[in-house]
This record gives structure tokens, sequence and C-alpha cells, in this order.
């Protein structure tokens, strides 16, 4: 099922705030084998909060996306600031662009990430690819 | 580092990605996604078999990109296609994967950083770009 043309343009609600706490930068830039000295937390960090809006975005029942269908095709971030500990993130996503190609969706979204402040610190672009089910 | 100029060749950098540390990943950034850790789900929808998240692969070139500027936080932007898997063996060897970068421009924006991330011979990241505070 290709999903509904009107999906695009739609705006979701925000995440629920991620506290950033100096032990999940530690973990994230251990995993990677960033360095973390205290300041800045790894570029790709903002991944998690923007991987929780994309995740709002497919489990939702009236956007039509089954979930294994989906590939990451493409990730781009723009940062106002670094994330640093202590950051209360959130992050709005919204469908910017809906194609149809050779029966797969693509969608290309945009999330909005925010501090606690509501102040900018990053958008993250994704492209997920949703494929069609005679693939 | 400074005195960025156009054309320089940045110095390769060669990181060894294992089971280990896909797993470490998934729990860190909260991707768990089964083709990452099992070979029966990853055989099971086409893959040859375990892949990296393709975030994990941009980490690294943001790893990178730390080392060149000699500072974490300097990144303005960074981005990349998903193009090739990165296919990580059940063994201690892993999978290695090379990141290098040559400066494009260097304007008011920023350093302009042209990447190329190869895996074997495969480039597994399709034009990954950043843009560096100089």
């Amino acid at each position: 099922m290709a999903v509904d043309a009107s999906l695009s343009g739609r705006t979701f609600p925000p995440t629920p705030p991620y506290v950033v706490s100096r032990e999940r930068i530690v973990e994230f830039a251990a995993a990677t084998g960033s360095t973390y000295d205290g300041g800045a937390a790894p570029a790709t960090f903002p991944i998690v909060v923007a991987f929780a809006a994309m995740t709002g975005l497919m489990e939702d029942p009236s956007v039509g996306i089954s979930l294994h269908r989906v590939v990451h095709g493409e990730q781009r971030f723009t940062y106002t600031r670094p994330v640093v500990a202590g950051d209360e993130l959130s992050a709005t996503l919204t469908v910017d662009s809906l194609r149809q190609i050779g029966g797969a969706d693509i969608i290309g979204t945009r999330s909005e990430i925010v501090d606690g402040d509501g102040r900018p610190v990053c958008t993250a672009f994704a492209t997920l690819v949703h494929r069609g089910e005679d693939r | 580092m400074s005195g960025w100029t156009a054309g320089d060749a940045l110095p390769e950098q060669t990181y060894t990605v294992t089971r280990a540390d896909l797993v470490r990943y998934a729990g860190a950034s909260g991707d768990l996604n089964p083709i990452h850790w099992s070979d029966r789900v990853a055989t099971s929808v086409g893959l040859p078999g375990v892949i990296a998240h393709g975030m994990f692969t941009l980490a690294l070139a943001a790893r990178a990109l730390d080392t060149w500027a000699g500072a974490t936080g300097r990144v303005l932007e960074l981005g990349c296609k998903f193009t090739k898997p990165v296919v990580v063996p059940d063994d201690d060897t892993g999978a290695e994967v090379t990141v290098r970068g040559t400066v494009k421009q260097v304007t008011d924006d920023g350093v302009h950083v042209a990447l190329e991330v190869t895996c074997g011979d495969e480039k597994v990241l399709g034009a990954p770009r950043a843009v560096l505070r100089a």
C-alpha cells in the first residue's frame, strides 16, 4: 500500500523531552570511538532524538507505513550549535516531500531539534524509502 | 587545525568495525533493528549478513572530521546517502572502513569538505560531505 498523498506537508507532535546526560554522550562517543572532552557531543548524536521523531511517523497508524519495508536512504544535519550535556532536546518532524518511484514511497522528512527553551540546536533531514509490496 | 586551503587532502583515517561495535552502537543510539545484529534476520531480508547501521558509518566520518579539525564541536553541516551496506562478519577481524577528505572550498560559511567513505573497494556512502567551522 502506498503512503497517502496527504502526508506531504504534515507536521507531527514534538517528541517528549530527551535529557542529554553526560553518561549518554560518553556511551555514544565510546560506541563510535569518538572523543568526548566534556564539551560537544559527537556530531551524529542528535540522531537519537531524530530517530524518535521518525519512529513516531512510522508507527502512526494513519500514515500506513510498514516498518520492515523502510530503508534509511539519506541523512543530513545542519547545526546551530553542538549538543552538550544538560540539554533537553525535542524534535518536531515535518514531511517535506513525498514521491513515488518504482513502487516505492520516497519520504523526505525534516526534524527541527530544539532545546528546553525552544531554541534551535540542529535540523535533521532524513529521506526514508518505503518499498512497495510487490518487490 | 587552522589554515585550511582548497585542494588539501586530509589524512586518511581507517577504522575497524566488529559485531561488538554494532551491539554497542545499537544500545547507545536506540536503533535496535535486528539486521544490525542477527544474521538470521539480515539474510531473511536479502542481505549478505549483518550490516553496520548507516548512521554508525556516518558517525565514523564525523570522527574523522573531529580528528582533522583537532577539536570536537566544529561540524556545521554533515550529510550523505546510504548507498552500499558495510557487511560486518562474525569474527575478531571485523570490517575496515576508510574515511578520506578533501577541502573543496573555504568560504565565510566555513570549510567545505568532500568525503569518501569506503569498505574494501566500495564507496559505502553516497556524496558524503561536511562543512566545518574554520
